[in-house]
């Protein structure tokens, strides 16, 4: 019932918000609807604390430890991005970037990218996940050119086709999955649900399954950004509008690596072997040095933070490659405190480029003094995303590098190279922006602090204390994906 | 049965020879009767193996495909270039006889792919398998090669046929509940890449992909 409530407000609020998402009060039911969905993935959340986890609607429905805390995460991030759209939107709107159509177009398509993250986080079918994925995608193809510049068509364009060639090859991996499955389980349906493929996955023809998850992992990792196959993200980061950089880069890559890693648990499951953890491994640290390396190259502030996005991306992804209950720990809060994280740098740096009236971060200037709250978030939320102490990302990083160091020394001075180069990148940049006098075509606007402020206080708490419920979730998930 | 899997060959080789026809054609409307074409062959072979197998649901899903792919795609897509005017000829970036030849290896490549999965099924299908991967890259193949928006949404939806045709001959379909999905996803992928075209077409000269290269990394 609460996941029916879950799944069908967004649903319904992205239909409402089709015909009227460009009224005055547009904006507040799009925060109502988020709110309610909120509220509804915690109520799920109890339920799924006190009592395990949950097969519902003759077993279309799936909820267990490890996709419950994404459920809430992306519920929450979404309803921090709404209200935090609330103010930027309406910037965007008096400024004539967006029209009455393009608010309507813009509303509906928010809410209706949330329905498609939540059922492809819910849903027990492998191949119902797939179409959720590729809904999110469709979703997001025309927020990402809703200003029409030609950059931004661009952006989009690449992002439709790259994504949709990705997203194509994980198709046919789902093919491969179900043709092995449905010589253990039988025809139909029931071959495609997790929660039977997990019992019977060691039974599993190993080949097949190698040959599907190189699929998996081509198509999957599309959508995760993963080098070598990242070059839409920094384009669609850039170009869209700040809300939805923000949950694309704190969501959608999450969801893609939450499909990823079920499959991987599962190939692991057929084949007995670490290959398909070692095939992750590798992609994760090669998009982490070119991720790094990019950093340091770039001019336009979202698209930087978009590379960030891309080298902690690969970090979660390594996590989750070399296993074992520590990394796993790790990759598991690398998730969650660089989402939070993220989505609060894209809220400031949203709104630094909109009281410069740019994104070149050569010419945003004096933050600090112009507007405290956006000058201090971005600075804190920088120091937070290069894994400075004492937020959660710096525990997380923390714990994948003891686990590689323990499972894959070899690795560890690439990961830390990377790091590194990342932490000067990001550093160099930012550090001009927030400090110096404030230049004359500084324009000062009403800025979201609450969202910001939310964000940086969440990921500020995990970094020095790990609630009870938060680490017994966590071990769960670890147990789940062992 | 052995008959039935013979035209089913036949039909698999028909939609191999139509994957190589989008490579090499260069005019616009004879790349659309190519697609049709190849959608027609596939809602044949679905229906075929739907006979053979007795499942049921491989009609409905041939049904979708006639429809879809070699109805409704066909006559959007004709529209759009009636109302956009790109009736002329697409370049190729490699020349013609380079890409046969790369398509030629792409397909040796796919039956050295999945000679594991020919050796465990069953089917009467099997033998095709190799045939739907070829089919996925030689469309992937022509999305690379060609730097026009309309012909890289052909190609994108030849390797969806591609996909659909694995379906069928790996396993007699997928369930139903997804084969649906993937249709309504291919049927809003279809309105979206028709707003783009639109948008491209006003925001730029043509439909050439290669006008959009000004998001890159500066040295």
């Amino acid at each position: 019932m609460t996941l029916l409530i879950l799944l069908s407000v967004s649903f319904f609020a992205a239909v409402i918000l089709a015909f009227i998402g460009d009224r005055k009060f547009a904006p507040e039911i799009n925060i109502l609807g988020s709110i309610v969905t909120f509220l509804a993935g915690i109520f799920l959340a109890v339920q799924v604390y006190m009592y395990g986890p949950i097969i519902t609607g003759g077993k279309f429905f799936f909820v267990d430890a490890f996709n419950i805390y994404l459920v809430v995460l992306t519920s929450f991030v979404s309803m921090t991005t709404a209200m935090f759209s609330r103010r930027y939107m309406r910037h965007e709107r008096e400024h004539g970037r967006v029209g009455h159509r393009g608010m309507r177009f813009y509303h509906a398509m928010f809410q209706l990218f949330i329905f498609a993250m939540l059922l492809a986080l819910l849903t027990n079918n492998v191949g119902v996940l797939w179409i959720a994925m590729e809904l999110a995608t469709l979703s997001t193809v025309l927020l990402v050119s809703l200003y029409q510049t030609p950059t931004a068509i661009e952006a989009a364009w690449k992002y439709f086709i790259l994504c949709g060639v990705g997203i194509a090859l994980a198709l046919f991996g789902t093919v491969l999955l179900y043709f092995a499955a449905e010589r253990i389980l039988g025809e139909g349906g029931e071959a495609l649900l997790w929660t039977n493929l997990n019992q019977v996955s060691d039974k599993l023809e190993p080949t097949v399954l190698s040959l599907a998850f190189v699929f998996l992992m081509v198509g999957y990792g599309t959508k995760v950004g993963l080098a070598p196959l990242h070059n839409w993200l920094p384009d669609a980061h850039s170009e869209g509008p700040t809300p939805i950089s923000a949950v694309l880069s704190g969501l959608l890559l999450n969801i893609a690596l939450y499909a990823l890693v079920r499959c991987k648990v599962l190939v692991d499951g057929a084949t007995g072997t670490h290959r398909a953890g070692y095939i992750m491994m590798g992609f994760g640290i090669i998009s982490i040095l070119i991720a790094a390396f990019s950093l340091l190259r770039q001019k336009d502030i979202k698209r930087m933070f978009a590379y960030s996005s891309i080298e902690h991306m690969g970090i979660a992804t390594f996590a989750f490659g070399l296993g074992g209950p520590i990394a796993t720990f790790g990759g598991l809060m690398h998730m969650l405190a660089h989402s939070l994280t993220k989505s609060s740098i894209f809220f400031t740096a949203g709104h630094a480029s909109q009281m410069h009236s740019t994104q070149e971060m050569d010419r945003i200037k004096g933050l600090r003094r112009g507007n405290p709250l956006v000058g201090w978030g971005l600075i804190l939320g920088a120091i937070a995303i290069v894994g400075m102490p004492p937020f959660g990302i710096f525990m997380s990083e923390f714990l994948i590098l003891t686990a590689t160091m323990k499972d894959a020394p070899l690795m560890t001075p690439l990961l830390l190279i990377g790091l590194g180069v990342a932490f000067a990148a990001i550093f160099r940049k930012v550090q001009p922006m927030v400090a110096g006098i404030v230049p004359s075509y500084q324009k000062s606007l009403k800025a979201s602090h609450i969202p910001v402020i939310l964000h940086l206080v969440l990921v500020l708490i995990i970094g020095l204390y790990m609630p009870d419920f938060l680490s017994q979730w966590f071990h769960k998930a670890v147990e789940i994906l062992k | 049965m052995n008959l039935a899997a013979q035209i089913n060959s036949v039909m698999a080789a028909l939609i191999l020879l139509t994957s190589f026809g989008l490579l090499v054609q260069r005019r616009m409307y004879a790349l659309l009767h190519i697609f049709a074409w190849q959608g027609l062959f596939l809602s044949i072979s679905t229906a075929i193996v739907g006979y053979v197998s007795g499942t049921h649901h491989l009609y409905i899903s041939s049904v979708l495909t006639l429809v879809l792919k070699v109805i409704l795609l066909p006559y959007i897509l004709h529209i759009l270039i009636i109302r956009l005017q790109i009736h002329k000829e697409v370049e190729t970036t490699i020349n013609v006889p380079t890409t046969m030849l790369i398509g030629i290896a792409l397909v040796i490549f796919s039956y050295h792919l999945t000679s594991p999965i020919r050796e465990l099924s069953t089917l009467v299908t099997r033998s095709t398998i190799a045939v739907a991967l070829a089919t996925v890259m030689l469309g992937l193949l022509m999305m690379i090669t060609r730097k026009h928006a309309v012909t890289q949404i052909i190609g994108f939806l030849s390797m969806e046929n591609g996909l659909f045709f694995a379906a069928t001959s790996a396993t007699y379909g997928m369930p139903l509940v997804v084969e649906l999905g993937v249709g309504l996803d291919i049927l809003i992928a279809a309105f979206i890449f028709g707003i783009f075209f639109f948008q491209i077409r006003t925001t730029f000269d043509g439909l050439d992909v290669d006008q959009m290269a000004k998001l890159k990394e500066e040295d």
